[in-house]
């Protein structure tokens, strides 16, 4: 005994490589293509072509467009509810929980075959409304990653600041905008961050749903299957960037409300 | 419970660091012992797409008896027993590593990115692009020797392809020396012929006409679009019967399909924006289903999927039908080819790649083949009639069996059986209905075939340019948005950042 011995740090090990393997190394050659031409020369025409192109521009705004509305319908949605489950008095509310993340177990490609039938019965030819199907599509697909966290949040809200806001003389309403509304931000957050960031990108929705429009995953994947590894690689870094730059306002946003409020809670 | 569970763990943790070991560090003795397996087994890559090849494991149900005598069943995939009639045929091992790609493209980047295969099956366009860079490996010549029984694809290609193959050429030479066929066929369109007539599919100008608003599907695919679109395009001068009897038709045809010059990418980009506003939407997969379910009247198919698509919507009672515009087709076709990477001068493994094609183009695993994956071989069989005996049992009704005031019809398939197109030993008698359903889609007619082009590979240039053209039509405008939708964008970002800055400043109050 005692000739292996393992301290905590070491523990880490296998998650690094798997990081430098599958993360680091793919990040590499992504930076490596996105900044050369065919001949493997340095070239800054790859980022200028993004900017200048009204159909990248066009592209960009569109995921934007369909992210930003899913988000919204999602929150509208999900709010009401995870507040009505997280204030009840029922004992058994896990179990309405459970049938919200129920979806989630069955792979989202069979679901959204299912909701495609369901679509067509309900609108005849959906042909007609490929953006408004795209977003019921994500929305469907996304839920639960709106409700969890907020419910989670919600949940852990410390009841005796609302008795107190109460018996200081704030009507329900009021009670709800100036404690409940300002203690859920960081479960609100985390939500649309989940939200929002997959459904720039998930293209298999629009795929499945017959919106022939491009987003910004399938619009790589389109360079891809041309041989432009330079172009794809390009704009794939700068969704990343796009990632980077949404995480880093929104975290601060958060740490900044957890410290002052006292503790994150999810 | 607990205990038991990790007196399992227990065994299998040695167990898997021994794996590891052995995985990682050869025993010097294991080392030894593969030289000198390598010796006498021929190991062969082969990479095909997904689900084509036939993988046996038939019920006893399904065995095929054929006129000729020859009866038909699948026990194996193919691929392994060619392992033991190799064996049994040249006294060699042979070992198949056999895997599958996707798409010609995922081929492709998987060879460039350092993948090796000895025998790859891509189509057309892809073989083209491969000769062209001088990747592949020529066929030797031994393998175009008719007089030797085991040479089944040079005995038994269809005359047909064989003089396709033979005619066009890359860099001077032509695709027989490189490529040995297995599947073929056409696009057109698969319709339901309750709501579409047989005249209104017979044209690419279909998926532009107004009556069938928003009900008929594209491929989700820019070659097929642009050839379609194309077809479409040119559709006055593609029928002109001038044009038509012109004696230097077939090469001019496919000159005309193959036109991918700026002038005729921006023509054809501006007929695409306006068929996208008329078709349903551009599908990979789902056309199939979606025929039978009833979302849609028509879509672009190719003839194998179009059969598959047929059978299937034949079990739900829903008859549907293929059509061939009448401007022209695509002739397409998935062909195997040697790598020369792969082979790497090693003789050995040439002649075994080579007796895996002769192998699978032996007219009784032809029909296997056809009858697994519903496209056609491009094998006929010589002078074996396997192949027709087939056609016959699948498409061939004798007298008595046809519908209340019916008759059969004769349908003559010699081009692809024969030099003569007129030989009557290729004749199948079948009903009326099938000259518009799965026999034409196999084998469509001489008469169809005569204006089938084959569509080129684009060089780096012009692939970079019909991919603008789909980026074009795919993506949204940036210059298109609607001024409201501009401003309201900046509203709501404006509220958003009033609110923030709003917020903040009570904080300090606070």
């Amino acid at each position: 005994m005692g000739v292996l011995r393992f301290s905590r740090k070491q523990l880490c090990i296998p998650y690094a490589v798997f990081l430098l393997c599958f993360v680091a190394a793919p990040l590499l050659v992504i930076i490596y293509y996105a900044f050369t031409n065919g001949e493997g020369n340095f070239t800054l025409r790859n980022l200028t072509g993004f900017f200048t192109s009204p159909y990248t521009i066009g592209t960009l705004a569109y995921s934007f467009a369909i992210a930003a509305v899913t988000t919204c319908v999602c929150l509208l949605l999900a709010y009401p509810i995870a507040y009505i489950l997280a204030r009840s008095q029922w004992k058994r509310k896990s179990v309405i929980v459970v049938m919200f993340v129920l979806p989630m177990w069955i792979n989202f490609t069979l679901r959204i075959t299912a909701l495609k039938e369901i679509l067509t019965v309900i609108e005849g030819n959906l042909a007609f409304h490929p953006f408004l199907n795209t977003v019921v599509g994500m929305t469907y697909d996304f839920l639960p990653f709106m409700i969890l966290p907020m419910y989670t949040t919600l949940l852990k809200l410390d009841k005796s600041l609302l008795e107190a806001a109460a018996d200081l003389g704030a009507g329900p309403f009021q009670v709800f905008c100036k404690v409940t509304l300002p203690l859920s931000v960081p479960g609100i957050i985390s939500g649309v961050v989940m939200v929002f960031l997959p459904s720039m990108t998930n293209y298999v929705v629009l795929d499945m749903l017959y919106n022939s429009t491009y987003i910004m995953g399938s619009l790589i994947g389109s360079f891809f299957s041309a041989y432009d590894w330079h172009n794809g690689s390009m704009i794939a870094l700068i969704l990343l960037l796009i990632i980077l730059v949404f995480t880093l306002v929104t975290d601060r946003y958060t740490e900044e409300d957890a410290g002052s409020r006292g503790g994150t809670l999810l | 419970m607990k205990n038991k569970k990790r007196g399992r763990a227990f065994i299998l943790c040695p167990a898997l660091l021994l794996w590891a070991a052995v995985g990682v560090f050869p025993p010097a003795g294991e080392g030894l012992g593969q030289v000198t397996a390598k010796e006498d087994v021929i190991t062969l890559r082969v990479c095909n797409w997904e689900e084509y090849i036939d993988l046996g494991d038939w019920d006893e149900e399904e065995l095929i008896e054929l006129d000729n005598g020859v009866e038909i069943l699948g026990v194996n995939a193919l691929y392994e027993e060619f392992e033991d009639w190799y064996y049994e045929t040249y006294g060699k091992r042979v070992q198949v590593e056999y895997s599958c790609f996707g798409t010609n493209e995922d081929l492709y980047n998987q060879l460039t990115l350092g993948d090796t295969y000895d025998l790859v099956c891509p189509s057309d366009y892809m073989i083209m692009k491969l000769m062209a860079q001088g990747d592949l490996e020529p066929y030797s010549e031994e393998f175009f020797d008719g007089e030797i029984e085991e040479n089944y694809y040079r005995r038994g290609v269809s005359p047909y392809i064989a003089r396709v193959f033979a005619e066009n050429h890359i860099n001077g030479e032509s695709w027989e020396r490189y490529a040995a066929g297995y599947m073929w066929g056409v696009t057109g369109v698969l319709y339901n012929p309750e709501l579409m007539t047989r005249e209104e599919a017979s044209t690419w100008a279909v998926f532009d006409n107004p009556a069938f608003y928003r009900q008929i599907t594209l491929k989700d695919n820019v070659r097929d679009t642009y050839f379609s679109t194309l077809g479409y395009l040119l559709r006055d001068r593609l029928t002109d019967s001038a044009f038509v009897n012109d004696p230097d038709y077939s090469r001019k045809l496919g000159e005309m399909m193959n036109d991918v010059s700026p002038e005729t990418i921006q023509a054809v980009e501006e007929l695409l924006a306006g068929i996208m506003g008329n078709i349903y939407a551009l599908e990979t997969d789902s056309g199939k289903a979606d025929m039978v379910t009833g979302k849609i009247i028509a879509n672009y198919q190719w003839s194998g999927d179009a059969v598959f698509a047929m059978d299937q919507a034949e079990e739900d009672g829903v008859y549907l039908e293929f059509a061939v515009p009448r401007e022209c087709t695509n002739l397409w076709f998935d062909g195997w080819v040697m790598l020369r990477d792969g082979i790497g001068g090693d003789p050995e493994k040439k002649q075994a790649a080579e007796a895996f094609v002769n192998f699978l183009s032996r007219p009784d695993n032809a029909v296997r083949n056809m009858y697994y994956i519903g496209y056609t071989s491009a094998i006929s069989g010589g002078e074996d009639d396997t192949v027709f005996s087939y056609l016959n049992w699948c498409y061939g009704a004798e007298d008595g069996e046809e519908g209340e005031g019916e008759q059969l019809v004769a349908y003559p398939v010699g081009y692809f059986f024969s030099e003569d197109s007129e030989d009557e030993n290729y004749v199948v008698y079948t009903r009326q209905e099938q000259v518009g359903r799965q026999l034409y889609t196999q084998y469509p007619s001489r008469e169809t075939i005569s204006r089938a082009a084959v569509m080129w590979y684009f060089d780096e240039e012009e692939t970079r340019d019909i991919n603008q053209m789909w980026i074009n039509i795919r993506c949204l405008d940036v210059r298109e948005i609607p001024l409201w939708c501009v401003l309201l964008t900046l509203c709501v970002l404006a509220a958003l950042g009033v609110s923030v800055i709003l917020h903040k400043k009570n904080r300090y109050y606070n």
